[in-house]
């Protein structure tokens, strides 16, 4: 089997550790695996993407254009920015909340959320689509965004590994202090798409 | 064991398991978590540790430690290794006893730096062999075997790994360190002194260990030959390996791989047979055409008649960083296959999103200041740091970069030809240690009247928060006494040196105008921490609607990203630091709910 998903925000909303905690809860299940981290300037409100890739064969830490089956956006714009990676009929899960960057405010760039959230909605099949800022800040703290997430991914049934293993995994990873705010997140993403 | 290993992660368990004695480095996108490891692991595996001031003193720090036995690692990225260029040049022809490593990370793209630089090309030009890993797995491997490959030559080794091997993440087996039995210690001998008597009778050592080098590698399994097809064989170093072995599974071809690990210098036998078996030859490598060139060499020495195509014909870029796509484009083009139609995405328009200062750093309201006290036709020379962002708009206030300690004496230079204009040099506090003081210094003994402003925000932060001589603890959380910015700025001879906290807009400013009016080199220290480390948090600002006249200056002229506008209102969002610049420049105190200072 093999499996290659795509994490896109901005920097500064816990792509790289959201991209260790699935590649360890893929070898904790037995699997080989490899993630691509956008690490530096990028970090300070820029454009980030992770990659990650569980399975037997593995080559690069990259995945080629239109390849990905996965993809999990924490912000709306990135999330249509990474849409080129993805195969037809990839799943999208998307946070629908915006991060608008300085160059907007500033009106150097335009930030039409309703127009970029219609795009999603008309070109992909697999789309779920949640306030996963909210639900965080509902858990006790918007940081816990990317945990929301992993839990509405979990929930969906596509990775090769449980849920409880990625909660698990999640709980090993995180400072000790921040555990039942990201348990609340987590069950927050996953209640979320039960509802759906 | 197998562990989920960073590549930089994985380099620092391979030196561990090598049994180093030493580890120094300076910090650099991709190479920083190298040391950043290392540090954390000295006190269990028994070494030393440290972030040295800069790259040049740290290759040194581990000469001195290999010159009595001891193995050791020096870390650094690309550029990083010009500033250490001085003692590796002249290390080659002295000579190592402990092993000794230099971990180089390059940089194509380039994702986090100010070129695109080869250190392959760096390792040959230095007459020294250089290890090119293509996964976190094999870069610890590489980093092992390059301890052994060291002692055996009596060289420095290079392993270079890219932003793809230092920041990608792999499943990696960990195994028990080496215990090194050797008993330590100085040996006296006049090897250790360079004469040009000494340098003419070891250049030509150092050139006899350049067949040496090759004939170990060829039995070394970092090269290796996949011998599939006669017609075309493919030849790549490093990470460009994996790519090719994934577009040509993905395009069903049948080629020969020669993957090399060891682009300097290559093992000739293997390359000789590679050359001779396949009718055509692709290399497919990033930046410089090392292999490439040195393969046209062995082919042209031994008259082997087949088609070598790469970079000098044009097939593959020599700038930027290569992906399976590309390598599929330049396969099809080689073999003539007619290429699949790409997917069109026809987005819409998104935002632009470069990166920014952070909310509530300090550097955005020393920069304000600055611009407040002497307005936009005074010159802000720029160094390497977080800083650097301080160009983008609306700030625009780095006027230029060039490398680590240039913003000084840049504007030393400027201030000799152009009089009467300003000229105001910023850089951080660990780039003020690391090659800022000489420009400092030459600033005071040739009387250059410009304006220093050191942004101390107590650490490294670019890289990754590192620790640095200012501060009061080093790499491996050993106490420290940090060395004073506003004391080493005067026993250099600086009369005006002022030490402010910029969050404090009013005193930065007022500080602002007296140094730069002030005849003579004058320091300005904007002192607060980062607002990254800060432990507590501060109370979150909020505009109030109903005094806010929307005139828009928070927005336009900080530029901070916790302030957006929704419709015609502008909002602070949940970003907020709390720094208070804003309360600071709203002209009707609309800005309220958080404390000051």
């Amino acid at each position: 089997m093999k499996l290659d998903i795509i994490i896109t925000g901005v920097g500064g909303q816990g792509n790289v550790l959201s991209s260790r905690i699935l590649a360890q809860a893929a070898i904790k299940s037995g699997l080989s695996a490899r993630t691509s981290e956008t690490i530096g300037m990028a970090q300070r409100e820029g454009v980030v993407m992770s990659q990650v890739r569980m399975g037997d064969i593995i080559y690069s830490p990259l995945i080629p254009d239109g390849e990905a089956d996965i993809l999990l956006g924490f912000e709306l714009a990135e999330t249509v920015r990474g849409l080129p990676k993805l195969k037809n009929n990839a799943v999208v899960i998307a946070n629908q909340a915006a991060i608008v960057p300085v160059s907007a405010a500033l009106g150097n760039s335009g930030y039409q959320a309703d127009k970029i959230k219609d795009y999603l909605k008309e070109h992909v099949k697999n789309l779920y689509l949640l306030d996963a800022t909210a639900l965080a800040a509902k858990a006790g703290t918007y940081k816990a965004t990317n945990i929301v997430l992993l839990g509405a991914l979990a929930q969906l049934n596509i990775l090769p590994f449980s849920k409880d293993k990625l909660l698990q995994v999640i709980l090993d990873t995180v400072p000790s202090k921040y555990k039942e705010i990201n348990i609340r997140a987590f069950e927050l993403g996953c209640s979320f798409l039960e509802v759906m | 064991m197998k562990k989920l290993l960073m590549g930089n992660e994985a380099i620092a368990y391979g030196a561990v398991e090598a049994g180093i004695k030493l580890a120094a480095g300076y910090p650099g996108t991709p190479s920083s978590e190298i040391l950043t490891t290392l540090a954390k692991l000295a006190k269990q595996y028994n070494f030393y540790a440290e972030w040295s001031v800069n790259e040049k003193v740290a290759l040194e720090v581990a000469a001195g430690a290999s010159y009595c036995g001891a193995r050791c690692i020096v870390t650094m990225k690309q550029v990083g290794l010009n500033v250490a260029a001085d003692p590796l040049m002249t290390l080659a022809y002295i000579g190592v006893k402990g092993g000794l490593v230099l971990a180089v990370a390059d940089d194509p793209g380039p994702h986090s730096s100010q070129n695109e630089q080869d250190t392959r090309k760096f390792a040959q030009f230095a007459k020294l062999p250089v290890l090119d890993p293509s996964d976190p797995q094999e870069a610890k491997e590489m980093t092992k075997a390059a301890f052994n490959i060291s002692e055996q030559l009596g060289l420095p080794v290079i392993l270079r790994p890219t932003t793809r091997t230092c920041h990608a993440c792999q499943d990696v087996e960990i195994l028990q360190p080496r215990i090194a039995a050797s008993k330590l210690g100085f040996k006296k001998d006049s090897r250790w002194v360079i004469f040009p008597s000494l340098a003419a009778k070891q250049h030509r050592w150092l050139n006899k260990q350049q067949a040496a080098a090759s004939d170990i590698f060829e039995n070394i399994s970092f090269n290796s030959l996949e011998f599939n097809d006669t017609e075309l064989g493919v030849a790549a170093s490093g990470v460009s390996y994996l790519y090719v072995k994934e577009a040509l599974e993905i395009l069903g071809i049948k080629a020969s791989v020669l993957k090399i690990g060891t682009p300097y210098p290559l093992p000739n036998k293997l390359c000789k047979e590679f050359l001779q078996k396949h009718k055509r030859i692709l290399v497919v490598e990033e930046q410089e055409p090392v292999v490439e060139d040195q393969l046209i060499k062995i082919a042209y020495e031994n008259k082997i008649d087949t088609v070598i195509l790469g970079k000098n014909s044009g097939y593959n870029a020599r700038e930027g960083e290569l992906n399976v796509n590309k390598v599929i484009e330049i396969l099809t083009e080689v073999n003539g296959i007619p290429s699949k139609p790409k997917a069109q995405h026809q987005l819409p328009e998104l935002p632009v999103r470069p990166p920014v200062l952070c909310s509530g750093c300090p550097h955005r309201a020393s920069f304000y200041a600055f611009k407040q006290a002497v307005g936009n036709n005074a010159v802000f020379t720029g160094d390497i740091g977080c800083y650097t962002l301080g160009s983008m708009q609306p700030l625009n206030a780095v006027d230029t970069c060039l490398c680590m300690g240039a913003s000084i004496t840049i504007a030393s230079g400027m201030e000799k030809v152009e009089k009467g204009r300003k000229q105001v040099a910023f850089l951080g506090d660990s780039t003020f240690f690391h090659t800022g003081i000489p420009g400092l210094i030459n600033a005071v003994y040739n009387k250059s009247d410009i304006t220093i402003v050191v942004l101390d925000n107590r650490t490294t932060a670019m890289t990754g928060h590192q620790p640095h001589p200012g501060l009061d603890s080093t790499a491996t959380g050993e106490p420290a006494k940090g060395l004073d910015i506003a004391k080493i700025a005067s026993a250099c001879g600086v009369k005006l040196i002022k030490t402010v906290d910029p969050y404090d807009l009013e005193a930065a400013v007022k500080a602002a105008r007296e140094a730069v009016d002030f005849p003579g080199p004058s320091v300005v220290i904007m002192k607060r921490e980062c607002a990254a480390l800060k432990k507590e948090r501060k109370e979150s600002f909020y505009i109030d609607q109903d005094l806010c006249l929307g005139c828009g200056i928070c927005v336009e002229e900080l530029g901070c990203p916790a302030i957006e506008k929704q419709g015609d209102d502008y909002v602070i969002n949940y970003k907020c630091a709390g720094c208070g610049v804003c309360a600071q420049v709203c002209p009707n105190e609309a800005v309220t709910g958080g404390t000051l200072k």
